[in-house]
Parts: C-alpha cells; sequence; structure tokens
C-alpha cells in the first residue's frame, strides 16, 4: 500500500476515498476535512470561543485537538456522570490529555453539584440511561457556555454519528427530528450555537488520528449504552458500507443536499417557534417551556435518593 | 509453531493465532470486519497487506462505539 500524495508506505487504507494515506498525509486529510466542514456550514466565526463537550472517548478528544491545531480558540468540558469505572477512566484520561497539553479543562460532576448519577437517575425516573446522561449533558454543557461567554457547544459527532442517527430517524419518519438534524444549529433563545465539525470523517478515521497522534482515549464505550438501537443502526450501515463503499457518506449528505430542507419548511422547528412560548426556568434561569426546566425536574426527583449500584446491560 | 498474539478487546484478552498471516487473512479468520477495526503494533497503524509473523504482538481495536473485537 502507497500513500497517494506521497507514494510511501500507507498505514491505513480509506475504502470510500479509494485510497491509502501515510501518518502524515492521513493527519492532514482528517485537519483538512474538519477545516472544509467549519467553512462548508459556517459553523465558526473568526474570534469565537468554542467550548468543547469531551467524554474521553477517541472523538471528543480528536475534535478538541484538532481544533486547536488549526487555531481555534478552544477549550474543554467535561461531566462526570458517575457510571462506576468507566466514568472514573474517562475523567482520569480526560483532565491528563488537557493537563498534558495545559489546555483549559472545566470539571463537573453531578454527584458533587447535583447529588446524582446518571444509574441513579435512570432508576428514579425509571427510563434508559441515556434518557437522564443526554438531558444532563446537555443542559450542562448550554449552561456552561453561556455563563462562560462561549459562541458555540462543540461535539464529537462523526460521519458514521449522524448516519445512525438519520437511519434511526428515517426508519420512523420522525419528520421533528429530520427537520434539525444538521451540523449546525444556531443560537436561539438562550441556547449556544451547536457544531459538529468531525461530519466529514468516519469513526474508523478517528480512531485512527488518535491512535497516530498518540492520543490515549477510552477505547471501551459506556457500559450503560450496551447494546442500544443507535449500535444496531451503525452495524446495519456497516454491513451495507461492506458492500457499498461511500454508502453512509452518500446517504448523509444526500439527506443534507436533497432532503433536509423539505422537512424544515414542514415541521416548526425549535428556531421557528416563537420566544414567547419560552420561559426561564425559575430554579436556574435557563429557558424553558415550564416553570422549572427538565434538568432540574430532574435534579428535584433524584433529591435524596439511595445511589443504586451500577448495573450493565449485556455485560459479560 | 510460530505464533503472533493478539490482543482483543470487549472484553479484552489475547489469543495466539498461528503465524506468518497476512492482516487481511488474520481479520478474515477471526470472522471481523476490517471496516470496523484497527490494527495497531508498536503504538502505531499496521496496513491492510503486512504480514505478521513470529513474535508480533499486535491489538485489534474496535472502533465502532460499544462494539466489540
Amino acid at each position: 500500500m502507497k500513500c497517494r500524495v506521497c507514494k510511501e508506505p500507507a498505514v491505513i487504507d480509506i475504502r470510500r476515498h479509494n485510497a491509502n494515506f501515510c501518518a502524515e498525509h492521513f493527519l492532514r486529510l482528517c485537519r483538512d476535512q474538519v477545516a472544509r466542514a467549519v467553512k462548508d456550514f459556517d459553523m465558526v466565526q473568526p474570534g469565537d470561543r468554542l467550548l468543547v463537550a469531551v467524554s474521553g472517548g477517541k472523538d471528543s478528544l480528536a475534535v478538541w485537538d484538532i481544533l486547536r491545531e488549526l487555531g481555534y480558540d478552544a477549550d474543554g468540558l467535561y461531566v462526570g456522570l458517575g457510571i462506576g469505572g468507566y466514568s472514573d477512566e474517562s475523567g482520569r484520561i480526560t483532565r491528563a490529555f488537557a493537563e498534558q497539553r495545559g489546555w483549559p479543562l472545566q470539571v463537573i460532576d453531578l454527584r458533587e453539584a447535583y447529588g446524582y448519577d446518571v444509574p441513579t437517575a435512570a432508576k428514579v425516573t425509571k427510563r434508559v440511561p441515556c434518557s437522564a446522561c443526554g438531558l444532563s449533558k446537555r443542559h450542562l454543557f448550554d449552561q456552561a457556555a453561556v455563563d462562560g461567554g462561549y459562541d458555540a457547544v462543540v461535539t464529537g459527532h462523526n460521519l458514521d454519528d449522524e448516519a445512525a442517527v438519520l437511519f434511526g430517524n428515517t426508519l420512523r419518519w420522525q419528520t421533528d427530528y429530520l427537520a434539525r438534524q444538521l451540523p449546525v444549529l444556531p443560537a436561539r433563545h438562550g441556547f449556544p450555537r451547536k457544531v459538529k465539525p468531525l461530519v466529514r470523517l468516519g469513526e474508523r478515521e478517528m480512531a485512527a488520528y488518535c491512535v497516530l497522534r498518540g492520543i490515549d482515549y477510552i477505547v471501551e464505550e459506556c457500559p450503560m449504552a450496551a447494546g442500544n438501537k443507535h449500535l444496531g443502526y451503525k452495524e446495519a450501515l456497516n454491513a451495507i458500507e461492506a458492500q457499498s463503499p461511500g454508502s453512509k457518506q452518500a446517504f448523509y449528505f444526500g439527506f443534507l443536499d436533497r432532503a433536509q430542507a423539505h422537512f424544515a419548511s414542514a415541521v416548526p422547528t425549535p428556531e421557528r417557534i416563537d420566544a414567547a412560548d419560552l420561559t426561564t426556568c425559575s430554579s436556574c434561569g435557563a429557558p424553558s417551556s415550564g416553570e422549572i426546566c427538565a434538568f432540574c425536574f430532574l435534579v428535584q426527583r433524584t433529591a435524596g435518593a439511595q445511589p443504586v449500584a451500577l448495573t450493565v446491560k449485556g455485560s459479560s | 509453531m510460530a505464533v503472533v498474539k493478539v490482543q482483543l478487546r470487549n472484553p479484552t484478552r489475547t489469543i495466539d493465532v498461528p503465524g506468518p498471516v497476512s492482516i487481511v487473512a488474520l481479520l478474515q479468520r477471526l470472522e471481523l470486519d476490517r471496516e470496523t477495526v484497527l490494527v495497531i503494533r508498536g503504538g502505531t497503524l499496521v496496513p491492510g497487506d503486512a504480514m505478521l509473523d513470529d513474535r508480533d504482538e499486535i491489538e485489534i481495536r474496535p472502533v465502532i462505539s460499544g462494539g466489540a473485537a
């Protein structure tokens, strides 16, 4: 295998590009793809301050690294979810990553700051752990961005993530979700802008980027997410991709180019709902459709609950 | 007999595979999709056309979030 650019020995093949790359040119490709996504989707304005939602996984550490390499002003925020040893390890890795580079990292521990953790919230609410986890992270990232004067929250969603979400939304024709599945969600009514600079890069590329950059990341994914629908969608799409390389990219970018606008014009997305429909949470001050926001309601519901031992779905 | 030590993930375990063997043949033998894993040796990536020899120690790392190898 030879690098497409320099003809030196390659270390990775990317079938959807029908190309092989050496380490140097693969890393350059990743940076170029992020720069192109940022430009094409108008994600960042000159002088913007970015807050990267960092989990200790490959995607969030890679996007932080790439944005810094590209010269952006990007700080990190890590939320400790209290998912046993998994959270302990992901927190250790994230702190070490930031400390080694001298990059600002804010850490919020759910139990220390709000008196609950994700396994306990899942039991109290009788819902899947991903529900409480997503709600908590969205709220805390939004709040930290607003309080810290950041212009946008950056997440590490990659092409595989977005294609899998699109696949799930399409299977069930969830038109409200399809209407707002974009690489950029503009700021609105007290919510910061959300951007996904990795949409042009696949999961394998992000793992390869971390290996070649010497970035230590948590390889094991969240034990509470094992066996979820999202993973099933990824496996289905990978089976298609194996037969027809480039399918995931064509699916996702074809949607953005030729379909998303139809859903956006047909469904009243949050961006089009009048600000008068939102009030302010009486507890935390965040935008809310009720007297208190969903996050503060979760904090109230979990108050005083006995912490539960971690139960792992699909563990061996 | 020559063996290649292969570390797999989720759960982490090590197996011995008869060598020499190419990466492509190894992944086929383990029934793994090349697009869902990376092969790592000595902290760097091993390309698909590489041959693994006696005393090689590699890691096969899943790249799908939550995936196994």
